[in-house]
């Protein structure tokens, strides 16, 4: 039974993270229809940026998180105006290959800059965890999930109380109109892609405590969070986040039924299945 | 589909029946377009005689990167009889590769049969497993960015379960023992190797060549460039996107084979790794997707830049795949349509000019 309420408790805290980093790409594809394949490469630039700050300024990654935020934004913003915006309207598996090409070129100059060697950031204080009768809670983790928790809130009164936000809405809905209606949309998608890329950073830098930090570890979740947007409805904010908390609690669980390494195909399977019975997602519109 | 939306599609009968007839002259154009000139069949002859004189004239380092070439443009030509000619792009097609390297090495090293045998058992595994992906994707309808990423979650199912199998070599990979047998499918020199892989090459590239002129050809790029307009002229779009798939899948499977009696090792990550699909791919978008030379002119151009850029920069690691990325970023912002398409595109240009003069 305790086995049962540690994985739950970990899936839960784990999927939090990943429901944020899916966040990002669902609000990235909702806007603009764009797949971003360099999604895990930016999550590997957010734990970066936090180790940096981390070395340079000795901040600890809660501290630095408003940092790692403006960071990852202006990266957001510049990729979107410089790489994205050019490609607005053709044909959708260019936006696909480009942003690939920018997830290679972004993994490598870290590991020219960086070097492949694995790093890693210890938060004074955070290293024990709690401890409830036989059930352990990772101190990190729950920081994070409660992080988590703030800047999704943060996000969802962005995007429904303020006019920016409507102005998103409205793009992602119909730019042609939003158009018309005097909203300059190549300013909006620099914008929408900007926060999405802040939600992947985000999500690095809240692993960093409890994760090595090395030129391909956001890798390990790009897919993940592709699966969790889809699952969830790519473009459904809520569907992401719903989708990242069972995807994560279902990783935990079949780890400690089949073991580590085979998790991932049962994340995968789901995947698959969603594809093919509801490729909308859960939180979708019917297709 | 609601009454509103018939009653407009009848209303515009007319109109839509004079679509699909200039949709079909334009994919008849696109077809019996590019057919080689004089010249051109001269230059390609010229290139082959030089390719089968490398062994005489360079090193044995040099050599490799030769065949590098020519097995990058034969997996990229894969990819592009199923991609660039039907239009379903595919993120995972390191799949059928690394299906191909792991069943002719394990049959090989586990049970003793003969590489030419497994070579055959690669390509009808790769062959049914591509069924079953290609039924679920296209029967349900996967299209776009849906497709790649489910193409791209088969690659990895796979690599997750050859990482995680004993019996088949879990993580530490195959070692395929090394002879000079030219019945162990190993052709003794590098030179050996060149000459099987320029024939492959060789031998796909007429395939796609010829295919182009056939209904078949004519049925893929339909499915293409409009696969509504393809299915309203009565085109089973569903089994053209199988046949190239499952072509595609087998002939990539050759290429794994190749490169595991080639470099005598693969591991789950040489074979299913993301790096393999991307592989496939980069030539493609670098000399001109769906053309019939393009994935050559692709690999002709990356390979060696990422050999240059490797030994050059050999201090700073991970340069050359930044170098390979920015070209695949830049190809795309610049020259969507590859080399191919900007040679016609200037083509187009100079033969105004031309006629301005005139």
């Amino acid at each position: 039974m305790n086995a049962f309420f540690q994985a739950s408790i970990d899936g839960v805290l784990m999927g939090g993270v990943y429901a944020l980093a899916a966040l990002g790409i669902s609000l990235i594809f909702g806007v603009m229809k764009i797949t971003n394949f360099a999604h895990g490469a930016l999550i590997t630039v957010g734990m970066y940026v936090t180790f940096e700050l981390y070395v340079l300024l000795g901040i600890t990654p809660y501290v630095a998180l408003p940092l790692v935020m403006v960071t990852m934004f202006v990266i957001g913003y510049l990729v979107q105006k410089v790489f994205l915006n050019p490609l607005m309207g053709v044909a959708g598996h260019n936006q696909l290959l480009l942003t690939q090409g920018l997830a290679i070129v972004i993994e490598n100059a870290i590991l020219v800059m960086f070097s492949a060697n694995y790093q890693s950031v210890s938060v004074p204080g955070f290293e024990t965890a709690i401890r409830l009768g036989s059930i352990t809670i990772n101190k990190p983790k729950l920081v994070a999930f409660l992080f988590v928790a703030i800047i999704a809130a943060g996000i969802y009164v962005l995007l429904e109380k303020t006019d920016l936000g409507r102005a998103i809405r409205a793009t992602s809905v119909q730019p042609e109109g939003a158009t018309l209606m005097g909203i300059v949309v190549p300013r909006i998608n620099q914008i929408a892609f900007g926060l999405g890329i802040v939600c992947a950073g985000v999500a690095g830098a809240l692993l960093t405590p409890t994760q090595y930090i090395y030129p391909t570890s956001g890798n390990t979740y790009s897919l993940k969070c592709f699966v969790i947007a889809v699952f969830g409805g790519l473009g459904n904010i809520w569907g992401a986040i719903l989708a990242g908390l069972i995807i994560g609690v279902v990783e935990s669980f079949s780890a400690l039924w089949l073991g580590g390494s085979w998790s991932e195909l049962i994340v995968y399977m789901i995947f698959i299945l969603t594809l093919i019975i509801k490729p909308t997602g859960l939180l979708g519109k019917k297709g | 589909m609601s009454t509103a939306r018939i009653q407009e599609a009848n209303g515009h009968a007319a109109e839509e029946t004079n679509f699909l007839g200039s949709f079909l002259k334009k994919v008849t154009i696109s077809t019996s377009n590019g057919k080689l000139t004089l010249p051109q069949i001269i230059i390609i002859g010229v290139i082959s005689v030089f390719i089968l004189l490398t062994p005489q004239m360079l090193s044995n380092y040099r050599l490799n990167l030769v065949i590098s070439i020519l097995t990058t443009a034969y997996f990229a030509q894969c990819w592009n009889l199923m991609s660039g000619y039907t239009g379903q792009f595919s993120f995972g097609h390191a799949a059928f590769y690394g299906i191909g390297a792991y069943t002719s090495s394990i049959l090989f090293v586990d049970f003793g049969i003969n590489p030419w045998i497994g070579l055959i058992c690669g390509m009808m595994v790769s062959g049914i497993v591509a069924a079953l992906i290609g039924y679920l994707s296209f029967h349900y309808n996967l299209k776009g960015d849906y497709f790649a990423l489910a193409t791209m979650a088969f690659c990895e199912i796979f690599r997750v379960i050859f990482k995680n199998t004993k019996a088949l070599h879990a993580a530490s990979g195959v070692s395929i023992p090394f002879s000079k047998k030219f019945a162990l499918m190993q052709f003794g020199s590098k030179a050996g190797f060149l000459y099987v892989a320029f024939i492959m090459l060789t031998m796909i590239t007429f395939g796609l060549y010829k295919i182009r002129r056939t209904k078949m050809g004519l049925y893929f790029v339909a499915v293409r460039e409009n696969e509504d307009a393809a299915r309203a002229l009565g085109i089973n779009a569903f089994k053209y996107k199988m046949i190239a798939l499952i072509a595609s899948a087998m002939l990539s499977a050759v290429g794994g084979t190749f490169y595991a009696q080639y470099y005598l090792y693969i591991d789950p990550t040489i074979c299913f790794g993301n790096t393999v699909s991307i592989s496939a791919i980069t030539p493609c978008i670098i000399g001109g997707v769906g053309t019939v030379f393009g994935p050559i002119i692709g690999a002709a151009i990356i390979k060696p830049i990422s050999e240059i850029t490797n030994s050059a920069l050999s201090n700073f690691v991970g340069m050359n795949m930044v170098v390979y990325g920015l070209i695949l970023v830049i190809v795309i912002m610049v020259m969507p349509k590859g080399v191919i398409g900007l040679v016609q595109e200037l083509r187009v240009k100079m033969g105004k000019k031309k006629k301005t003069e005139g």
